[in-house]
């Protein structure tokens, strides 16, 4: 699953925690390391300086004593200072190098050139003999005597040493816990991440039930598991949206195409003159465009759903556009004895998508003419043929309200009639898709609106509403080029 | 569909022809069976067409200009519909375009007529609705050239005065029905569908679900023919409406 994963290297070994940790410590560890150094040589060079002063104070009061009391006074104060001397060292010879005193068995062979320095030199001790190391000055004595004051510093030798030790020893411990520490977490990180990717497995290969486990600490892991499990029930959702809908369109499109394909199987059985297949082709065809009809009013359900249509939304004055349904309704509806009346209080500025709201303002009309027809008892007064179509300021924004009186839709299935692609059984036997409802109310949710079925006391009402901003004026409208003429 | 669409027989057809109703249409259609059913459709209807199966082999054929008129499939392989449209349009090529799309949402046509095309279809379509547009298309007028007073029979309207008269007798019309009637004499001679109506007189991109125009026309008919020997206004089964002088 990661990017450029090295086989070589165990899995823990390519987590962010874990790369982060032994960043940090390789970098602590340099830093540390730098200082250490320079604190043990700038105390090394101090004690070596301090030898070297007490040193030359010795050597020149020995060198004062040969001038004024002679050799043999030399060689004794040395003979004596070697004897009860428990870290200064002497060694006396003569101009031929011949040892005359001291408590070295020879001069050391790194101080030949007659240059102070760092010598080793053996020891009697316990356990047979060991090396000490010591600073020594050498001084030239008049008449050609050679001498060598030194110290023996192999004390403080080993407390540096012991200091390097510790502070290499801490550096060794100090990356084993960071990395142990870096370890660690990434363990635990790669056991969630492990965990999710598991969840994510089985979700891949079809089971959207399941959800990412939270540990209930509200780290950003956590933030990551529940937003997760937001995005997978949103997913859920649309699956189980679209199970719904693939359902209702096999309904709603295989029953026509049944028809059609009855149809033209009777052509082609009861047929016998010119005339009867070309009815028989005619009315296949006319099938075709109501399948087409209820194809395309699927298709647009599905394409609001997905609420994709967002730029194509205008300004302009609703009051014209329902005045003009209204006005190319109503020939239609006066053929169905039906009388259209249309109330409004003047020019209504909107902003929404003009074809979308006449196409669910049509559907309202069309549903009302037809399937708004006044049972035959209630039908005496000549109020029960009319269908009232008005629109309304609300304090939000607009109401479009079409009423008729015929018999309406049970309280039961009101709510149902909205749903998506839900066709009530009275419906299925009419003519048209009987997506109408589904389509306005589809419509109504890309605008944020609503549509609310009441009862009309007989009959149906329709409130199809919408928020609409304040102080749309008359010269925004057409913002957006919808229109397009083709002649 | 087509005998009925526009009674149109092989000595009509020569006559159109001669009369200059003959179109060369350029078919850029991927689907090799819809391409020929459209060849076929559009020589019964005494029309000559060209096909080309990708927007490249379109590009190549329109470039030429010899076309009346270009049909072009939305969908098409190499070259999209609507890029084949807007390079002829920036070679400064005018041949009206009818674009073909399985896309019918607003949104869509508005982005077909943005890059050049004169009309958008949606499949699937009937051919007779697809005839007559291409046939308004092939003799579109530009806006300027239009006539001040349009003459079908003794039928005249005019567009300044918005008065209607036929044999001089004054009908009077709703604004509606005289921008219907307007529409319809505008493309005289011409199948004119609903659904043209419907964009065009109404601006309406949509479904009306039933048939709200036919109720229109039938009382636009009683206006301008009840009374009169000679009836103008005919309807073109399985296809649309007709205004035109002459026997019917």
């Amino acid at each position: 699953m990661l990017a450029r994963a090295n086989p070589l290297l165990p899995a823990f070994t390519r987590t962010t925690a874990f790369r982060l940790m032994a960043t940090y410590v390789a970098v602590f560890v340099t830093v540390a390391a730098v200082i250490a150094g320079v604190i043990l040589w700038q105390t090394n060079e101090l004690l070596v300086r301090q030898v070297f002063a007490t040193l030359s104070t010795e050597a020149e009061g020995l060198r004062e004593l040969a001038l004024q009391r002679g050799p043999e006074a030399t060689l004794r104060s040395v003979v004596e200072r070697s004897n009860d001397a428990r870290s200064s060292l002497y060694f006396l010879s003569d101009a031929q190098g011949r040892k005359l005193a001291g408590n070295l068995n020879r001069w050391p062979p790194e101080l030949r050139e007659g240059k102070g320095g760092l010598f080793n030199y053996a020891v009697a001790s316990d356990t047979g003999s060991e090396e000490h190391l010591a600073i020594g000055l050498p001084v030239l004595l008049p008449g050609g005597q050679r001498l060598l004051v030194a110290r023996d510093v192999e004390e403080p030798r080993q407390f540096i040493e012991r200091v390097r030790l510790l502070f290499v020893g801490g550096f060794g411990l100090l990356v084993l816990i960071g990395l142990a520490g870096g370890l660690l977490a990434s363990r635990l990180i790669l056991r969630r991440i492990t965990e999710i990717t598991a969840t994510s497995d089985s979700i891949m290969s079809g089971d959207l039930s399941q959800r990412i486990s939270t540990t209930g600490s509200g780290d950003e892991l956590d933030d990551l598991a529940r937003s997760l499990n937001a995005m997978l029930d949103r997913i859920e959702h649309l699956m189980a949206g679209l199970r719904e809908v693939s359902d209702n369109i096999a309904h709603d499109l295989k029953t026509p195409l049944n028809r059609l394909r009855n149809r033209a199987e009777a052509a082609l059985r009861e047929a016998r003159t010119v005339e009867d297949y070309q009815e028989g082709l005619e009315r296949t065809i006319d099938e075709a465009d109501e399948i087409i009809r209820t194809f395309n009013a699927l298709l647009l359900i599905a394409r609001l759903e997905a609420g994709a249509v967002d730029e194509s939304k205008e300004v302009f004055d609703l009051t014209a556009l329902v005045g003009d349904l209204v006005e190319l309704y109503g020939p239609h509806a006066e053929e169905s004895h039906r009388q259209l009346s249309f109330e409004a209080p003047g020019e209504i500025f909107v902003l929404a998508n003009r074809q979308l709201i006449g196409q669910a303002v049509a559907n309202l009309l069309d549903n009302a003419i037809k399937y708004g027809e006044p049972s035959p008892e209630s039908a005496n007064g000549a109020g029960a043929r009319a269908i009232e179509v008005a629109l309304q300021r609300t304090e939000a924004g607009v109401e479009v309200i079409v009423a008729d009186h015929g018999p309406g839709i049970p309280q039961a299935d009101r709510e149902r009639a909205l749903k998506r692609f839900v066709r009530l059984e009275a419906s299925r036997t009419r003519p048209g898709t009987g997506l109408g409802l589904s389509l306005v109310a589809a419509v109504a949710r890309l605008h944020d609106g609503q549509v609310r079925l009441e009862d009309n006391e007989p009959g149906l009402r329709v409130i199809l509403s919408w928020p609409v901003p304040a102080g749309l004026e008359a010269s925004d409208s057409r913002t957006t080029g919808g229109e397009a003429r083709s002649c | 569909m087509l005998d009925k669409a526009a009674p149109v027989s092989f000595s009509v057809s020569h006559f159109l022809k001669a009369i200059g109703q003959h179109m060369r249409v350029l078919v850029v259609e991927d689907d090799r069976e819809t391409a020929h059913f459209l060849q076929k459709a559009l020589k019964e209807s005494g029309h000559s067409s060209v096909l080309a199966h990708d927007g490249e082999e379109g590009l190549a054929a329109a470039r030429d200009g010899s076309f009346d008129v270009l049909i072009v499939d939305r969908m098409l392989p190499k070259f999209d519909g609507l890029s084949l449209v807007r390079q002829l349009r920036s070679e400064g090529n005018r041949t009206p375009v009818l674009i073909l799309s399985a896309l019918g949402e607003v949104d869509d046509k508005v982005k077909g007529l943005r890059a050049g095309g004169d009309d958008y279809l949606t499949k699937p379509y009937a051919f007779s609705e697809l005839l007559a547009r291409i046939e308004a298309l092939a003799r579109r007028v530009e806006p300027q050239e239009e006539q001040t007073k349009y003459v079908v029979g003794d039928l005249v309207l005019d567009r300044l005065s918005h008065r209607v008269t036929r044999a001089g007798e004054p009908i009077v019309l709703q604004p509606r029905e005289f921008r219907l009637l307007e529409y319809l004499m505008r493309h005289a001679g011409q199948v004119v569908t609903r659904t043209m109506l419907l964009e065009n007189v109404w601006d309406y991109h949509f479904d009306p679900q039933t048939n709200v125009i036919d109720v229109h026309i039938s009382r636009l008919r009683s206006k301008i023919d009840k009374n009169f020997e000679e009836s103008l206004l005919h309807t073109i089964r399985g296809a649309g409406y007709m205004i035109r002088a002459g026997k019917s």
